[in-house]
């Protein structure tokens, strides 16, 4: 439950930290010159020894931590809008239940996320203030629409599965906090993934509208789900850097490879067609091969053209502006029963 | 036994349209730790119903399932007090119906927690943890708004104001009551009543709020009577089931 004197402990923690790093970056910087420093950060992380939130770091690879958990932070947070958008009409108690433990889940983990980011010197709302100007992005999976309850099921299934395979070598990520939340993200996500998969399946072994209902979904979601990934290597600018510092250990077209020849198998299982005409077993590659994807519609849908942007971004400002003034008599309240206990 | 469904059904409900009502805030609390308080309740709620609902398809061993219960009665079947299906307004209505409804809640689990009747008194059990901390949760918002600013202050005293006539239909029984309580098995609310108003006064005296005088009092709820919003919450809670009818999700 709410606890605002945790929320002030935080923050004065987090000051104290910044304070503490700021000294010990200085005091160090003296001792050995920048090269030195980037010398030992480098030797560490190629011996994987985690990096820790007082250890020094190259400013960039701090922003480049910060960019990408706060996005993903965000991401877990606009993702709770599309499935929350069927929490009142699931169809029966269980799916019900399931589907609001799972958008809890996702809140939990833009939680750890967010104080993960925190723990590099960001602040929270500044960065969700930035979630709602537009200037941070998120995943540009969240700004298609959940229109039929078969979406419930694809969203676990695609959009969990690839998360999953972007996450799980995060949980070897260089950087100690995130890796570390990325643990019990990850496991959380693969059960994600299975229930999805489960709704799928249900509704593909079900009657002939809830199979066309499943196909539907699937053709709807495949491409975004394979945009995911981001752009092809040689067009991904952090990639490199990122690699270099083990932040990222595959590339993303790695990743969606590894995602496709995964995904494929799964659709054949239950009966689904993946909406791809170019779709090929690669006998030499031991991979599939598979049709262009529309980035044209990729760059449109993260520079907030998707279909439901506006409405995602919005829905996280109304919340943020409509709870002003209960965070207002929160803390109002907090003070006056810290002085009412000085007086006393 | 016709009453003891009934019985049941009148719990099942409360927690299921309550539930759905909570429920209507994921993604959209004033903060995230909040959001994620929310949706745990709405999470508990909806898990009471699933196991009163299951106790009332047994118990009226007429074949209809706890889903059919949930998803295919009309809203003249329904039993959920009045309280319960009000709108959610803003965060200082959600959280004067949410604290008028735990205040209640946990003393009558409470006590139906000594329930003759197993099953009943296992449930009440188990929805009892959760429900103290539904009540803590409610009580500590009423003090921080009725204490906090001016803005919240005014909110939430006019939330008080617009809810209190229905708190007078938590206490109402009738004769499935009457039958139930002389087998040992149902609550006297009577009892449960001075319980409730001590905590509500307790709370209210520490948060600078004021129950308002309550000139005719809103009932029906138990008997199927409702307010208007209740239609189209099934209307959404029950599209899936009524649009593919007696398929399997």
């Amino acid at each position: 439950m709410t606890d605002f004197s945790g929320l002030l402990k935080r923050l004065t923690l987090l000051f104290v930290r910044k304070v503490v790093h700021l000294y010990k970056s200085f005091s160090s910087m003296k001792e050995m010159d920048i090269a030195e420093l980037e010398r030992r950060f480098q030797e560490k992380i190629d011996k994987e020894i985690k990096i820790e939130p007082n250890d020094w770091m190259p400013e960039q690879y701090r922003k480049t931590l910060i960019r990408q958990i706060s996005q993903h932070a965000h991401s877990e947070i606009v993702g709770m809008l599309p499935e929350g958008n069927w929490i009142t009409r699931a169809p029966n108690l269980r799916r019900k239940a399931v589907l609001l433990a799972k958008v809890q889940d996702e809140a939990g983990h833009g939680l750890y996320l967010y104080s993960a980011a925190e723990t590099l010197g960001a602040d929270r709302e500044q960065t969700i203030d930035d979630l709602h100007s537009g200037k941070a992005k998120y995943s540009s999976i969240f700004n298609y629409p959940t229109m039929t309850w078969a979406d419930m099921g694809t969203i676990g299934w695609l959009v969990d599965g690839a998360a999953i395979m972007n996450q799980v070598p995060l949980c070897r990520c260089s950087y100690g906090p995130y890796a570390r939340a990325m643990v019990r993200v990850c496991k959380e996500e693969s059960f994600h993934q299975r229930q999805g998969f489960e709704i799928v399946s249900k509704l593909a072994n079900g009657s002939p509208e809830q199979k066309a209902m499943a196909q539907d979904s699937l053709n709807r979601w495949w491409w975004p789900a394979l945009m995911m990934f981001g752009p092809n290597d040689d067009h991904s600018p952090n990639s490199a850097l990122s690699m270099k510092w083990k932040i990222k250990r595959s590339t993303n077209d790695e990743l969606r490879q590894q995602f496709v020849d995964i995904t494929v198998k799964q659709a054949e299982m239950i009966g689904l067609t993946i909406p791809d005409k170019d779709l090929k077993w690669n006998e030499e590659r031991q991979s599939y091969d598979f049709g262009e994807i529309n980035w044209e519609e990729f760059n449109q849908v993260i520079s907030g053209n998707g279909p439901c942007n506006k409405e995602r971004v919005d829905a996280r400002r109304n919340a943020k502006e409509n709870g002003a003034w209960v965070r207002e008599a929160a803390m109002a309240h907090a003070e006056k029963r810290r002085s009412r206990k000085e007086r006393a | 036994m016709k009453e003891l469904f009934e019985y049941t059904l009148r719990m099942a409900d409360d927690s299921l349209i309550l539930g759905h009502r909570v429920s209507e805030w994921c993604g959209h609390g004033p903060i995230l730790e909040e959001d994620i308080a929310l949706t745990n309740i709405a999470l508990d709620l909806v898990g009471q119903a699933t196991n009163l609902l299951e106790y009332a398809a047994v118990t009226e061993g007429s074949g209809r399932s706890a889903d059919d219960l949930a998803f295919l009665r009309f809203d003249r079947d329904f039993r959920n007090l009045l309280l319960v299906e009000q709108k959610n307004g803003d965060f200082a209505v959600t959280l004067t119906r949410q604290f008028f409804f735990d205040a209640f809640r946990k003393p009558f689990f409470e006590a139906l927690a000594q329930s003759k009747d197993e099953q009943l008194a296992a449930i009440a059990e188990k929805s009892l943890k959760e429900t103290k901390y539904h009540l803590k949760h409610s009580s500590e918002w009423m003090i921080r708004l009725g204490d906090g600013t001016e803005e919240s202050h005014a909110r939430v005293q006019q939330a008080v104001n617009d809810l209190a006539r229905f708190t007078e239909e938590l206490f109402y029984m009738d004769e499935v009551d009457q039958k139930l309580i002389s087998e040992g098995i149902a609550v006297d609310l009577n009892t449960i009543k001075p319980i409730w108003k001590a905590h509500v006064d307790e709370v209210f005296a520490e948060a600078n709020l004021e129950m308002p005088e309550i000139k005719w009092p809103q009932k029906g709820g138990r008997q199927g009577m409702h307010s208007e919003h209740l239609g189209y919450l099934l209307a959404e809670m029950q599209f899936m089931q009524r649009a593919y009818p007696g398929m399997e999700w």
